[in-house]
């Protein structure tokens, strides 16, 4: 219905949020900056101006390569253009303060583009990855950070995925670079039993960029750019360079088992549909059967950890092709491990769901009150939504009503409110 | 020009969203989904939020050391913004019409529930020289 008469003055951002996704060399690029931006860090040992100099090169490429066609050699062409960036900061720097012997030395001595290429290693998208995933940076930092320099997004890309204005994100990037100066971290790979610490937090960023992707990936937002197929493509290429760790390729199965059920996760209006009710038919088999495979090659090397858990919890589900298959016995002792490995009021809420399961709600709801003084969860509103649920099994509706409303008055998502509250209207009976 | 559609209501208002029948609830939801689609189809869409509930909300002011000092204690008769949409339009009248429409989302029973919505015009960052 057109119920007013306007010229389209809103489409512009649309317009933007469209662009670079689906030009033909956009996964090229992607693949490439990594390998460029890990190539002139390491000549000019400067993390923060070479990754501005290499945005800048991807940025030429955007503009330059739909006319004049994409390069015989596009890592060297843009290296090429990173590199002449970096220099002319350099000259102008030493314009400014000619004391700097050494920054004058640096650019005397720069070698040939090509030079550069060859010494190309392919730890380098290694060693972004883990100085992006840095300790010393907040989450959104170094999700940010993750997927601009490790992910080759642009700033604007970035912060249409997460809804921020492109000034906000800039501002992100830029201090998270700061700190990652401010901390003296060299550009060289962790030490091996560095790299072993470090690299939980590294699979963490990997996942919390999966999560967000997944939670937000709801109609509306379908022009966002889509941040768990982006989670899964760094995972994947991580998976590659860590091939002999279980962990990672846990993760990358986690995800595909996850992102299997994206299409039977909602209705046809937006609504969400709880994993108990989806049509499975909806389900990608194909990204199962990958899921269920590199779980089981994981699983039969080394130690089982907090991603290969939750990936064989996850395919415990997918393995069900109706709802009364599920075995129940199986995800409660996944979730009794889970607790050992990985302890957290999400995996007690969790083990305590899949113990009403198998031994009835009031089981459930029993495990539930040992997180009533847990301050990390006592006000989060899934404790709520799961209670509610469990009342409804047993049969109270009206405390089971009580908690569907506690719950949707907590949660910060939309439609999950307009699912909590529908659930307490249906119990109502009105 | 610019212009912000706020939707208020009273603690009790918000309250009784919460019971309303799951009808009328899906009713109320598909509404304001089609009304945004509509919004970001004639091209007039800036954004949009809607908020968590007045049962979520403090009152917070800075103590004696800049410290923050939460009160969630509210007057009954208090309005809380429920949530906004900004829209770019060529008139007021055309802000009006907009927020008219929003005004008939459905209430309980399925009919045109009509609150009221606040409309303003939001300043810009420049001057309007009328060119």
């Amino acid at each position: 219905m057109r119920i007013w008469a306007s010229k389209p003055c809103g489409g512009k951002k649309a317009e933007m949020a469209d662009h670079p996704y689906d030009a033909p060399f956009e996964h090229l690029l992607r693949e490439l900056a990594p390998q460029v931006l890990g190539a002139v860090a390491r000549r000019f040992r400067d993390f923060s101006s070479a990754e501005d100099a290499v945005q800048e090169a991807m940025i030429s490429a955007f503009t330059q390569w739909p006319q004049k066609g994409v390069p015989d050699n596009p890592r060297g062409w843009l290296i090429q253009v990173a590199c002449r960036r970096m220099t002319d900061q350099v000259r102008s720097e030493i314009a400014r303060r000619e004391r700097e012997t050494v920054v004058a030395a640096e650019a005397e001595s720069l070698p040939p583009t090509l030079e550069i290429e060859a010494d190309m290693d392919p730890d380098d998208t290694l060693i972004l990855l883990f100085m992006c995933c840095h300790p010393a940076l907040t989450p959104s930092s170094a999700i940010a950070l993750t997927l601009r320099a490790v992910g080759g997004l642009t700033t604007a890309e970035i912060a249409n995925a997460f809804l921020v204005p492109e000034a906000t994100m800039a501002q992100r990037i830029s201090r998270a670079k700061q700190t990652i100066k401010d901390s003296g971290v060299p550009f060289r790979l962790p030490a091996p039993h560095e790299r072993t610490e470090r690299l939980p937090a590294v699979l963490h960023v990997l996942y919390l960029i999966f999560s967000e992707g997944y939670a937000s990936s709801i109609g509306s937002h379908l022009q966002r750019l889509d941040l768990a197929r982006e989670a899964i493509r760094l995972t994947r290429s991580t998976k590659t360079l860590l091939a002999d760790n279980p962990e990672v390729a846990g993760l990358l199965a986690l995800m595909l088992l996850t992102d299997a059920r994206r299409r039977a996760r909602t209705g046809p209006d937006e609504e969400l549909i709880p994993l108990d009710k989806q049509d499975r038919a909806l389900w990608d088999r194909a990204e199962i059967s990958e899921g269920i495979e590199l779980l089981t090659a994981a699983l039969s090397r080394a130690s089982v950890g907090l991603y290969q858990l939750q990936a064989a919890i996850a395919a415990v589900h997918d393995e069900a092709e109706r709802v009364e298959n599920t075995d129940w016995p199986q995800i409660l002792a996944l979730y009794e491990l889970l607790k050992q490995v990985a302890p957290s009021p999400m995996v007690t809420l969790n083990h305590a769901i899949a113990a009403a399961m198998v031994h009835g709600p009031a089981k459930g709801l029993e495990l539930l009150r040992a997180l009533d003084s847990d301050p990390r969860i006592a006000r989060h509103y899934r404790l709520d939504a799961v209670r509610a649920h469990l009342f409804e099994k047993m049969g109270d509706h009206e405390a089971a009503i009580k908690h569907y409303r506690i719950a949707a008055a907590r949660t910060t998502s939309l439609p999950e409110r307009n699912y909590l509250i529908t659930q307490a209207a249906r119990l109502a009976g009105n | 020009m610019k212009y912000i559609l706020m939707m208020t209501g009273k603690k009790s208002d918000f309250e009784g969203y919460a019971s309303w029948s799951k009808a009328d609830l899906q009713a109320n939801v598909s509404f304001m989904r089609a009304f945004s689609k509509e919004l970001k189809d004639s091209g007039v869409f800036v954004s949009t939020e809607g908020l968590g509930w007045p049962s979520e909300a403090k009152l917070v002011r800075a103590g004696k050391n800049g410290e923050p000092i939460t009160d969630g204690v509210f007057p009954e008769s208090k309005e809380f913004l429920a949530g906004y949409w900004i829209i770019d339009v060529e008139s007021p009248d055309q802000a009006y019409e907009v927020a008219a429409r929003a005004s008939q989302a459905p209430g309980p029973g399925g009919k045109p529930a009509n609150m009221p919505i606040e409309v303003r015009p939001v300043l810009s960052g420049h001057a309007d020289l009328g060119l």
